[in-house]
Formats: C-alpha cells, structure tokens, sequence
C-alpha cells in the first residue's frame, strides 16, 4: 500500500469550550489507505477530536488540511468538505421519517445530484455487502441497533468520501451486535479505506489498525503500531489504561 | 309517551335546521383551527428564540390564555371589547378572535416542542452527508416536526369544535340555539322534544369529532417515532 | 374603573367562586374514582364491561359539556329522571373528567415494564399486591403531570354551568354586566377570581411536574 499520500492533516490543533483546553496541540497526519485507531480515556477529547475534523465543532488554534487544502479557515465550503469526509456517530442517526433506502439516497441524490437509477444499484450492492439486502424498504424503527449502525455506514460510504470517521460506533449496542457492525469496519480497511476510529474495543483496535493515536487530557501522549503500543506503552498513563481493561 | 319525541327531527326541516346550526359551528371551528395553525407556526418558531424579553412575553401570552377559561376569554372580547373601543363584535367575530387568540397559543406550544424535541444528532448527521442548512430543515428538521405535529394538531381541531359549542352562550344562532327554538315552538305538541333534541345535537357533535379523533389516533400510531 | 362597585361585590364573587369550587372539587373526585374505575376494568379485561367502558370514554371525549349538561338538564327530565342543577353539574362534570382521568391512567399503566409485575410475582407476591405495591406507585406518579392537567382542564370546564341555572362566576359576571353595565368591572373581576382559582393549581402542578422529573422514579 501506499502510504505517502497525506489525506487528512490536523497541525497544531487546540480547542476549548471555555472552561479548560479539551485539545491542546495536537498534530496529526492521516495518509491514504490507512487505519488510525484513536483510544483514550472518557472524557479524554478523543471524540471531540474526530468532530473537529468534520467541522462540528469550531477550534481554537492550528488548522486541518484536507487533500493539502486548509479546510479550517472559516471559508471553507463544508457541504463539500463533508462529501469527501464520511462520519458515522455512536447514536445510530438515521432518519427515523425515511426509510433504509432513502436515508441512503438522501445524500447522493440531494447534494451530489446524482442519477437515482445508478445510485440505487450502488445502495444495494453496498447493502448486500453488510448483509442487509432485504431491508431496503424497513424504517429505521424496525432495526435492531447493529443493523442501523450498518445502514449508517452505508449511508457514509456511498458519498464516496476519501475518508471515513467513526466516532465509537458500537458503544451503543448490545454486545452480540458489535461484532457485526466491527466486522463491516474490519473489511473496510482491507479493501483499503482511510478510517479514522474511535473506539473502546481494544481487540478490535489491534486488529485493525495501522497505528494507534493514545489520547490522554487533550494530549497525544503515544503513536504506534499496534503491537508497540499493546506490548509495550511507552508510558505510564497508557500502561494504566490498558490495565483497566484487563481482568 | 317516549318515543313519539323522535317525530319532531323530522317534522318540516328541523332535522336541517340543526345541521345548518352545526355547521355554524364548524364553519367557526374550522376558520379558527387555520388561523390558528398559520400563526401558531410563527409563534412556534418565536418562541424557540433565545432573547428573554422574546421569551418573556410570549410566555406570559401562553399561560394567560390557557389559564383563562374560553368562556372568560369570549366575554372578555364580546362585552369587554364593545365597551372600550365602542366597536360592535357580533359574536362570531368574537369567537373567531378568541378561538385563533386561543389556539395560536396551543398551536404555538406544539410547534416549539416539536422543534426542540428533534435530537441534534439528527441535524449532524444531515452536515456528515454534506446536506446545507436549508437542505437539513427541508429534507429532516421539516418532515420530522410534521410528523409530530400533525397528530396533536388534528386533537386541537376536536377542542376547538367541542370548545365552540360555548357560542351559543354569546348570543350566536348555531345547533344548541336552533335546538332551543325548536323545543320552544313544540312545547305543546311535543313535549318530549327536549331529550330528542338534545340527544340528537350530543350525538352530532359526536359523529362530527370521533372520526377525526380517530384519526388523530391512527396517525400517532402510524408515525410512532421509537 | 368603579373601585366602590368592584368591593362592594366582591361578597358575590368569592359566594360565587366558593360555588366553581366546590362543584368543581366533588366532579373531580369523582372523576379520579370513575376513572380509576375505567382503567382497572380495562386493564384487567373484564369482559362486555370493559366495551362499555369504551364506549363511554369516546362518548364523553368527543361532546362537549355544554351538550352533556343540556341532555342532562332539560332532556332527562322528560324521561321521569329529575336533578338539581347542583347535581346535574357533578354528574356532567364526572362524565367529562372520568374518561379523561382513564386515559391518563391508562398512560401511566401502560408506560409501566411488564418486567416489574413479573418480578413482584416471582418475589411471591399475589397479583393483587403486585399491583398495589409495585405497579400503581409507579403508574400514578408518570400519571400525575397528565391528571393535573385534567384537574386545571375540569375547573376550566366548570365555567359552562351558569348555563344550567346555576350562579356561578360567569353568571355573577353577566348579571352585573346586564344590571349595571359595569362591564370593566364586572370583566376584571371575573378573570382575578379564576387567577386566585386556578393560578395556584397551575403553579402547583408544574412544582409536582418538575420533582417528579428530577426524582428520576424508576429508571
């Protein structure tokens, strides 16, 4: 693979929601095909970080470069930022008003006003892919919360986006559905998307990931490979926090 | 005898009469749920508004009117209002002003809590797939308030007919009064009038109402949001 | 404004307000016992009653009072069954309420997991009890914010009974606008008499509202 090819870069980012900094310098490169896993305590700024790189929450100081392009400038056309920017949220948001399909559609026929023909092919394909060909025509109500969270991801990556971010997605299904929902993630990243995730699921993050970001208190404390990082943490606050979840 | 009462329904064109009455009431009901609706979205939309003196004042609008009793609100406007500006309202112009004052203000209450009631996310997700915000109000903030709209709306259209029965109280002609004028004019040949009269407007209002009660309940069933 | 017209009748505004509430609080009562009534026999499912029982709930939500007090005024009679006015206004009034009262309660049961009757049960509790220890605490207090509403909704609704002779506020506030046309005056009154009425009630319910939300019941 490739992987020179800068995607997404985040220079020098802080934010604060005015009581205490919730990022502080931070600075981080996302490259082509690559899967950066993000983990951190509760709390630690992890998810507010994925945000930022979608324009959902302003920022304070640095910038974030897509494609080489600043994107944080406040001139920037997020609509058409976003389409090259694909997220998917821990509550599973679909619409509740439209159904699976049309939730699909939404986006690449109001936004990117493509052909509804060819684009329902695409939904169905990428729906038969995540094992859902036959919800097309179910509302989100008739879910389960790990068939929404594949619906969700659908939704995403039929914009066709460089990237994808994922802001722990499985944090709130019921344990037998995460793994569905892990497993879409998991051949994503063979077929060789860019993904940006954020999640608790320790042995997922190893098998998943080209490097691990440690996030503590608004800080980048660690990067590595996975096994740098699950063996052996360089630091006593990652040590920690994979202590917690050992038994 | 009981049930030599029924004859009068259908002695000369009674039974019209108070159909003509009913529909004074609904004309009024109907005049007033659209008026109501228009300015109710406004007042919905005002009210989300963060400025206090904004928030201040269409507060106390709110519970003012929804404290009063309609019948307190209908004399104030009938009797208050000829007096003081020396206007003449007849009391359908007095309903028609109470009824919208009154259900601008419930209209404006669903309105609000129907935008507020729509979770964030829903507005996020619309930014993640690139949508601009007119196209966030128009394809999911819009559809979604309707959907929780509707169903109480179409309940308000019900009080408000139930609720306009209070006319004839006003001095207004509508089917309680052509009931009344009807018993008055068979006091002697039928002295039963009164129960089939008033059993028969009871049962009018009800077969005006119920249906659209159901309605309402059907669409609140179909729309469940979980 | 005739201050000296305004205190000297407000002996027969309070006479008249005492009436409103004292009407007022028998129709309620009796609303919340026809209510729970309603709603236990359709919980329960007894049989033909419980159609009944629907019958009358969509009867009495979909007339007006008004109506109701008309056919029970002036049309009962004809039929040999005599009231008082007095009387006619409670029933009227628990026509209306009771229906409204069993359909909040009904919310309430309903919004109740089934998981707690189970788990009375399997703690060995009879049916009975189960239901008067663990489901109706919970059902009543999700059920509290709708009733208060209907309790506000019913005092409201007592406004109509001047129409069946009965000198409430509204008919003191009509008497004295036709005696005396002293409109204003008459007006004012009537409107601080439902404040002092129906300000508190208000405010009260909102108070219950608000700390059952916050005590976070259940879950």
């Amino acid at each position: 693979m490739e992987k020179n090819e800068k995607v997404l870069e985040i220079r020098h980012l802080s934010k604060d929601y005015g009581k205490g900094a919730i990022l502080k310098d931070v600075s981080l490169d996302i490259h082509k095909g690559e899967v950066v896993v993000i983990i951190g305590p509760s709390g630690c700024g992890k998810s507010t970080l994925l945000r930022c790189m979608n324009g959902l929450e302003s920022i304070q100081g640095g910038e974030i470069l897509l494609d080489g392009n600043v994107i944080t400038s406040g001139k920037t056309n997020w609509s058409l930022v976003r389409q090259k920017i694909g997220m998917v949220f821990q509550s599973y948001d679909l619409f509740p008003h439209l159904t699976v399909m049309d939730n699909i559609l939404l986006g690449p026929l109001k936004v990117q006003k493509r052909d509804k023909k060819e684009v329902e092919k695409e939904a169905l394909t990428l729906l038969k892919r995540v094992g859902l060909g036959e919800k097309t025509k179910a509302y989100p109500r008739e879910l389960s919360g790990g068939q929404k969270q594949r619906v969700a991801i659908v939704r995403a990556l039929i914009m066709h986006p460089e990237i994808m971010l994922f802001d722990e997605v499985t944090a709130a299904l019921d344990p037998e559905m995460v793994r569905e929902v892990l497993d879409v993630m998991l051949e994503l990243a063979r077929a060789g998307s860019t993904m940006a995730i954020v999640t608790h699921e320790m042995q997922f993050a190893e098998a998943v990931a080209d490097r691990i970001v440690f996030i503590d208190g608004g800080e980048i404390l660690e990067t590595g490979t996975p096994e740098e990082f699950f063996k052996m943490p360089k630091t006593e606050r990652a040590r920690k926090f994979l202590d917690t979840f050992k038994f | 005898m009981q049930d030599l009462g029924i004859k009068v329904l259908f002695m000369g064109s009674n039974f019209e009469r108070l159909l003509d009455g009913l529909w004074v009431t609904i004309h009024i009901s109907i005049l007033s749920v659209l008026l109501s609706i228009l300015l109710g979205i406004l007042l919905g939309i005002v009210m989300t508004s963060k400025n206090i003196v904004v928030k201040a004042v269409t507060r106390v609008y709110l519970e003012f009117v929804r404290i009063m009793p309609q019948l307190v609100l209908l004399f104030i406007v009938y009797f208050g209002v000829t007096k003081t500006f020396g206007l003449h309202l007849n009391g359908e112009t007095s309903a028609l002003i109470v009824f919208t004052i009154w259900g601008t203000a419930e209209m404006g209450d669903l309105v609000r809590s129907a935008i507020i009631s729509i979770p964030k996310h829903q507005r996020e997700s619309g930014l993640a797939i690139g949508l601009n915000s007119s196209q966030i109000y128009r394809y999911i903030i819009i559809p979604q308030t309707l959907i929780r709209l509707i169903p109480p709306a179409i309940n308000l259209t019900t009080r408000m007919i139930k609720t306009t029965s209070l006319i004839v109280l006003i001095g207004v002609v509508e089917v309680l009064k052509v009931g009344q004028q009807i018993i008055e004019a068979n006091r002697y040949t039928v002295p039963n009038a009164t129960l089939w009269i008033y059993g028969t407007i009871f049962f009018l209002y009800f077969f005006t109402c119920w249906p659209i009660s159901l309605l309402a309940k059907f669409l609140e069933k179909k729309w469940k949001v979980n | 404004m005739d201050f000296e017209f305004i205190l000297k009748h407000i002996p027969m505004y309070t006479e008249a307000a005492i009436l409103t509430i004292k009407l007022g609080v028998m129709g309620i009562l009796l609303s919340i016992i026809v209510g729970i009534l309603c709603v236990l026999i359709q919980y329960y499912k007894v049989p033909i009653i419980r159609r009944i029982v629907s019958v009358y709930i969509e009867l009495s939500r979909n007339t007006p009072l008004l109506v109701q007090l008309f056919f029970l005024y002036f049309g009962l009679p004809k039929m040999g069954i005599k009231i008082s006015s007095e009387a006619c206004a409670v029933i009227g009034l628990t026509f209306l309420g009771g229906s409204y009262m069993a359909e909040s309660f009904r919310s309430g049961l309903e919004s109740v997991d089934k998981i707690q009757t189970e788990s009375a049960l399997s703690l060995g509790l009879t049916k009975a009890k189960a239901m008067r220890y663990v489901i109706l605490p919970q059902a009543l207090s999700t059920s509290i914010p709708a009733i208060c509403a209907n309790v506000i909704f019913l005092i409201k609704e007592t406004s109509v009974f001047s129409a069946v002779a009965l000198a409430d506020l509204m008919f003191v506030a009509k008497d004295l606008i036709g005696l005396y046309y002293k409109t204003d005056e008459a007006l004012l009154m009537l409107v601080i008499s439902y404040l002092i009425i129906l300000l508190p009630a208000s405010i009260f319910a909102s108070y219950l509202e608000r700390r059952l939300r916050y005590a976070g019941f259940g879950n």
